[in-house]
């Protein structure tokens, strides 16, 4: 038995992570809090708002082409082949700016079509029953205002007189059809991960200098003596989320007010599938989810780094992939149930972001549940590699602890006795 | 002082320690026990196989030149990185950070936050370690006005001298009453009246039963204050033991001065007999001082006079580590004081 065995040892005696992760998030949320920068930070979303405001025009091209909307035909059997036979002949001179058209089989009801896009069955933006040379059309005012023509000139061709005698069209205005509101879904979806991406972009950010302030302050050496860098990167990383939640009630009680005052709601806004409350309270998870996964990235970055120099040079890659994995969400958005939509929910930077679209567009609620204990798993993951690299990579000190590391081709083969 | 009481019992068999713990402290407990610590950082070895064993409320110094290694050794120790080799136990301990509560650590880059008022400032660093913010808060106050600056309590970091910042540090190393106290460091920026308050400061901790191990680069300071000391040098440790042991490495020397030149008498004199001025230098005799008195009069010297005198801890470190380190030992204390 050696002395160490000998030794009595005395009990346990420190704080959980849970506690020492408080104490930190303690400190941080009340110094940022009560500091001047807060108020910048409060004012940071009015710049979002004009980058967000020049952005919605390239937003609007994505969401009419995420749409695809088809155009039904429920004429008689020779009817509706004459006219996707026309419709098929003008493609190819006009292109896209014809939408698609299927033949759908609608019964004999004199409402049918009506009640196919109140239903919401399909992806229809409209229906055309009667005959081409007396097409009936059913749909949104706004979508028969923006069609007629085009079918008119399907119809024509259809009927063999285009393009000297277009027939004229009957309208049936229903309030909703299953294309418009899978449109304004999208568009829903789109708002939200916008939000989502700059709300943690910026944050995310915070924790960043808030780090490098750290190093400033040569206390990270105190902390990492008392307690395990788990628990600092924890706390920090709660603190922020911390703020960051003062931020969005902050920032949603003035939007409230100004919707309030101008009589506005969500009303005005296009309905989510899973319901604005389920919306919403998905929405604060899904960003402290993306939060916690890009601040904890952020962090290491920072423990790593020594001036701000450094941390603005190794922070621009990763600002760059998220801004990939941004636009890679924003893609994969409008192929709900794609293999691409499949691997923007599995990677974990973009998880968050594709859920949300998700939510926005598909009812089911249990993709989320796996969704949010993926992502857990994956922010402890990278708090733990953080600390773990905090540890091995930043507490050296002296001038030998300094040495530059010797890449391989530097590196001396292993000293060996001369060939005798 | 009674503020570093320490609140766990102490508990634990005694433990004798054949290689480094050597005389009274052979039936003490060990605060920390090190067994060839090895830390290497890019190929380069910082620590190389270092031994300690520091005896519970003891006073022990890790003495050596700047990038010796102390600062890894006691980061090592304290579980902020793990060595790469060997094995390290805190109050019989391998994972100090267990044990939090137990341990006060200042580093030698100190750091506190600039906005923070000093006995906030003091409260948090007991927080890190277990200490119930309101109780620390209070705490704070007390030992701030215990230590002359309880008129700076409610000024913030960055409106305080640098000196003023410092004792703050070290009343929040102390605040929750550790039993082990580690300082890197802890004389470095200070002026001689601060470093003489520290010194109090060690030995009254010591007083109590508390454990301070510090790490520095001048001598003086381990000479009165440590039982105990490694030398480290180059990541190695050629020496850890007792101060006297230490000095005990080179035997004393004994200073001669004659009034006659030249004579028998000077055929008595060791080998190693140096003149130096007006007087002979050289170590004292394996057989005493004794015989050769009674050569040197017989043989007619006419001595004046003769002292013998023990060798300092810096005899002993130039003897132990090496001219070089010694010597850069040195310029450091000397660039140090001119600061």
């Amino acid at each position: 038995m050696n002395q160490f065995e000998n030794h009595t040892s005395h009990r346990k005696s420190r704080l959980s992570i849970w506690s020492a992760a408080y104490v930190i998030a303690r400190r941080d949320f009340q110094a940022i809090l009560f500091s001047r920068a807060f108020l910048f930070f409060l004012l940071g979303p009015v710049f979002l708002i004009g980058v967000a405001a020049l952005s919605s025009g390239v937003g609007g091209q994505i969401a009419s082409d995420a749409a695809d909307p088809e155009i039904g035909i429920a004429m008689n059997v020779p009817d509706t082949t004459a006219m996707l036979a026309a419709h098929g002949a003008l493609a190819g001179q006009l292109g896209p700016s014809l939408p698609p058209m299927v033949a759908v089989d609608i019964g004999p009801q004199a409402d049918a079509a009506q009640r196919i896009l109140e239903e919401r069955r399909g992806n229809y933006t409209a229906i055309v029953t009667g005959t081409p040379a007396a097409p009936v059309m059913t749909g949104t005012e706004g979508q028969l205002t923006r069609l007629s023509g085009r079918v008119a000139l399907v119809a024509a061709a259809a009927n063999g007189r285009a393009p000297s005698e277009f027939p004229e069209i009957t309208r049936q205005t229903v309030a909703t059809s299953g294309a418009a509101e899978k449109t304004s879904r999208v568009a829903t979806a789109q708002v939200s991960q916008m939000l989502l991406f700059f709300l943690t972009m910026l944050l995310a950010g915070m924790v960043l200098s808030n780090l490098v302030e750290e190093k400033g302050n040569k206390i990270i050496e105190v902390l990492a003596a008392a307690i395990p860098m788990d628990a600092v990167f924890l706390g920090k990383l709660f603190a922020m989320l911390g703020v960051s939640m003062v931020g969005i009630l902050v920032w949603g009680s003035v939007v409230g007010m100004f919707l309030l005052l101008t009589g506005g709601g969500l009303g005005a806004l296009p309905p989510p599938a899973v319901g604005w409350p389920l919306f919403l309270i998905l929405g604060v998870i899904y960003f402290a989810m993306g939060y916690l996964l890009l601040g904890s990235i952020f962090l290491a970055i920072g423990s790593m780094a020594a001036t701000v120099r450094e941390v603005q040079t190794l922070s621009m890659p990763v600002t760059m992939l998220q801004l990939l994995v941004f636009f890679f969400a924003s893609y994969a958005m409008a192929r709900p149930g794609s293999p691409l939509e499949l691997a923007a929910v599995i990677f974990p930077l973009s998880s968050p972001f594709a859920m949300l679209a998700r939510a926005a567009q598909i009812e089911d609620l249990w993709p989320h549940a796996l969704a949010l204990l993926w992502q857990a798993f994956a922010v402890a993951v990278f708090i733990k590699a953080g600390a773990t690299l905090f540890r091995k990579r930043v507490m050296k000190s002296g001038p030998q602890g300094a040495v530059r590391k010797r890449r391989f081709w530097q590196r001396a083969a292993p000293a060996r006795s001369p060939a005798r | 002082m009674d503020m570093m009481l320490s609140e766990a019992a102490a508990t634990g068999n005694p433990v004798a320690n054949p290689d480094a713990n050597r005389g009274a402290n052979a039936v003490r407990p060990l605060a920390i026990e090190a067994r060839g610590l090895v830390k290497r950082f890019e190929g380069t070895t910082a620590v190389d196989g270092v031994d300690l064993a520091v005896p519970e409320g003891a006073i022990y110094g890790i003495l050596g030149p700047n990038g010796a290694g102390k600062t890894t050794t006691l980061r090592m120790l304290l579980g902020i990185i793990d060595p790469d080799e060997g094995v390290r136990r805190v109050f019989g301990h391998d994972r100090p950070h267990d044990i939090a509560r137990m341990i006060g650590y200042l580093p030698e880059e100190r750091g506190l936050y600039p906005s923070m008022k000093a006995y906030e400032a003091i409260a948090f660093l007991g927080a890190l370690r277990g200490l119930p913010l309101a109780e620390g808060k209070r705490r704070g106050r007390e030992l701030l006005e215990r230590h002359d600056l309880g008129h700076a309590a409610d000024r913030q970091i960055r409106q305080l001298s640098k000196g003023m910042a410092q004792t703050v540090q070290l009343l929040g190393t102390l605040v929750h009453k550790p039993r082990l106290v580690v300082l890197d460091e802890p004389f470095s920026g200070l002026d001689a009246i601060n470093q003489g308050k520290l010194e109090v400061m060690i030995r009254e901790l010591a007083a109590e039963g508390t454990t301070v191990i510090f790490s520095t680069h001048v001598i003086a300071h381990a000479e009165r204050l440590c039982e105990g000391v490694a030398i480290i040098a180059g990541g190695k440790v050629p020496y850890a033991g007792s101060v006297d042991e230490a000095r005990d490495h080179i035997p004393a020397q004994v200073r001669l001065e004659t009034r006659a030149r030249e004579g028998r008498w000077r055929d008595a004199l060791p080998q190693d007999a140096r003149c130096e001025g007006d007087y002979w230098m050289f170590s004292l005799p394996e057989s005493g001082i004794e015989p050769l008195l009674r050569a040197l009069i017989e043989g007619e010297a006419g001595i004046l006079s003769l002292s013998i005198e023990r060798a300092g801890l810096h005899d002993a470190f130039v003897h132990i580590a090496g001219a070089a380190a010694a010597r850069a030992l040195s310029e450091q204390s000397a660039v140090e004081a001119a600061r």
